[in-house]
């Protein structure tokens, strides 16, 4: 899938709150046209992770490079550039309250300042076409959206400026089964149609096996794996027995790796 | 069919003591002994088993016990202070409650009384604490002038939907509330002062005091004060709740500035705002102070107007309305800084609003003190 040229970064990273240690020298790239997971316990800094790839959080040490342009020291023409060529879409969707779901699409492509007004609002429902959201809802607020609508409300709005890199952060978290499922597809549709590269926060195992291509774990500060799932289920370390050999991890496994039930 | 529930009491947790031949003590514990049937007799129970607990010779006999918990079990381990005592009978499937427990960590309860170190540990973090937030605060000022100087040559990019709207909220809907305390606090003013001039028979100087007091002094601090509880808190928690709900991290990845979208639009709404409400509060509080001097005092309403421009030279006015603009700004400010501070909690969205306030009337009154100081020989004849 994946060209090899590197899209992101991560270099020698040190986070710490306080006097708690998240990350001790966490080192990953992630190349074009893959999908990352990263996956790790409650705490163990994977949202953090994210956080400073969108240069929102600053890590102690060590850098992150997003198309080369370094997030926390970078330039700030590079940085506005880079930040439309990538795509975010929050746990909790993170949709401007103030603003109607059409607007809240609409604002990224206005921020431009280049396009007239009938072709944002062409653009912005065709992405809501894209993510499955009826015209009919798009003068709803966001207060008036369910979970997980507000999710793919979330996903059109990071989509709209067609970034080359999508980040997702617990994209299945409070939906249900269905829509959980509802939802990985659409990702997986969107992934191959637009050609994106994807890093993706999660827990959820179902996700992982639905849409990774490589998968990094985090625990005890370090990333201790990193590859296709086969191989980074193989590696010994107690979090990943945990994560992967328990029975919600067979049982989410299963279908993708069949050798798993064997052992 | 299905067997119908149990509804039938617990039986009670109970305690039978027995003397032994040699003197020592033999309890035995029957019943239920969970949180449920333990916490409603928790304070005679565990003071019992303490008498018994520190006993080394005593035997306990826990095998009566039908159901066992965790809190059950904890109230029996403190009594036996922390250990397992030498003769003790239970229920094998009890065992597992004990065996967690001796390995289970006590960290110690950390009790904070004073001491000096203490205070000084808490000053010291306190002044901490405010040269951060002055050192926040001036890098938003600069912020904020270093937009408003690249906005000034990008005048389609200045937020005027946003400005107006602000202007409005602050502004046009302040406008009862400022009228109605502006108008009382005149009637006020000019009642205790009517009194002490009746005294001395100079009546015609409630002009003087009135026009001046109001128009320099009262006017500006009794707007900005309003603006503060009123304004001022809205607009921290507005960017409270955008910072909880994740809508500030969405702007950035945007790219979209939140000092030209948030910041700035409200600085330059509130400094606008404020002095033109400035002016409305010192006419409602004139117009009070006039009613009640044509009742008090026998000075009707065509004097006062007509010793007014001499009484109160027309600088009084301009330095009234450049502290609303100083103070406008400066509670927007305040307001947004601590708005943008706010930690995604509501414990701390609250302690935010409640801040923004206390600390922009507190600044508001400073900075009065400077004016008055810094302008002290103006406006006087």
């Amino acid at each position: 899938m994946s060209d090899g040229t590197p899209v992101i970064e991560v270099r020698d990273l040190h986070t710490r709150f306080g006097r708690a240690v998240v990350h001790a020298g966490v080192n990953l790239v992630v190349y074009r046209d893959e999908v990352l997971s990263i996956v790790g316990g409650s705490g163990s800094g994977k949202t953090t992770l994210m956080r400073q790839m969108l240069g929102l959080d600053r890590p102690a040490r060590g850098s992150v490079t997003v198309f080369g342009c370094d997030v926390h020291t970078g330039d700030s023409r590079e940085l506005a550039r880079l930040r439309t060529r990538w795509g975010v879409v929050f746990q909790e969707g993170a949709l401007f309250s103030a603003l109607s779901v059409f607007d809240n699409v609409a604002l990224p492509l206005r921020e431009l300042r280049l396009l007239p007004q009938d072709l944002i609002r062409d653009i912005v429902m065709l992405k809501l076409e894209m993510v499955g959201i009826e015209a009919r809802h798009a003068s709803k607020l966001p207060a008036e959206l369910s979970g997980g609508m507000s999710k793919r409300v979330g996903l059109a709005r990071a989509l709209a400026l067609d970034p080359e890199l999508l980040f997702l952060d617990e994209p299945t978290a409070g939906l249900d089964p269905a829509r959980s499922e509802n939802f990985v597809s659409l990702v997986g549709t969107l992934r191959q149609e637009l050609a994106l590269t994807v890093v993706m926060v999660t827990h959820d195992l179902d996700t992982v096996a639905a849409l990774s291509d490589r998968v990094a774990v985090l625990a005890d500060h370090h990333l201790v794996a990193v590859g296709t799932l086969p191989e980074v289920i193989r590696v010994d370390h107690p979090f990943i027995e945990s994560l992967f050999r328990g029975e919600r991890g067979r049982r989410a496994l299963g279908a993708a790796l069949p050798e798993l039930q064997v052992s | 069919m299905a067997k119908p529930a149990d509804f039938s009491p617990s039986p009670e947790p109970r305690i039978l003591e027995e003397s032994g031949e040699d003197g020592s003590a033999r309890c035995m514990l029957v019943g239920t002994w969970n949180l449920q049937a333990l916490a409603r007799r928790i304070a005679e129970l565990s003071a019992r088993l303490q008498t018994h607990g520190m006993d080394p010779r005593a035997a306990w006999d826990l095998t009566g016990i039908e159901r066992l918990d965790d809190a059950g079990a904890v109230l029996l381990w403190r009594a036996w202070g922390g250990r397992r005592p030498e003769l003790l009978r239970l229920r094998p499937e009890h065992e597992a409650f004990f065996h967690h427990l001796a390995h289970a960590e006590r960290p110690p309860l950390r009790r904070r009384g004073f001491s000096p170190w203490n205070a000084a540990l808490a000053l010291g973090r306190f002044s901490v604490l405010v040269a951060d937030h002055v050192a926040g605060f001036l890098n938003l000022l600069g912020q904020v002038v270093i937009e408003s100087f690249w906005l000034l040559g990008r005048p389609a990019r200045i937020p005027w939907r946003e400005i107006s709207a602000n202007v409005y909220r602050t502004g046009a809907q302040a406008l009862g509330i400022t009228a109605m305390v502006g108008f009382l606090i005149g009637i006020t003013l000019s009642y205790l002062t009517a009194r002490q001039l009746k005294i001395v028979g100079a009546d015609i100087f409630i002009v003087d005091i009135l026009g001046i007091g109001i128009i320099r002094e009262i006017g500006p601090v009794l707007a900005a004060v309003l603006v503060a509880g009123r304004s001022g808190s809205a607009m921290t928690a507005q960017i409270g709740v955008m910072r909880v709900t994740q809508e500030l991290d969405a702007m950035a990845v945007l790219g979209i500035s939140r000092i030209q979208r948030l910041v700035l639009p409200r600085v330059l709404a509130l400094a606008l705002a404020l002095p033109l409400l400035v002016l409305w509060t010192d006419f409602m509080g004139l117009l009070g102070g006039i009613l009640a001097a044509e009742v008090q005092l026998d000075v009707g309403m065509q004097d006062f107007l007509l010793r007014l421009p001499d009484a109160v030279p027309v600088s009084n006015l301009w330095l009234g309305l450049s502290k609303g603009l100083v103070f406008g700004a400066l509670i927007a400010l305040v307001a947004c800084h601590l708005g943008l501070r706010v930690k995604p909690n509501t414990e701390s969205l609250g302690a935010g609003t409640t801040n923004s306030v206390v600390t922009s009337i507190t600044l508001v009154i400073l900075v009065d003190a400077a004016f008055a100081v810094a302008f002290s020989h103006v406006g006087f004849r």
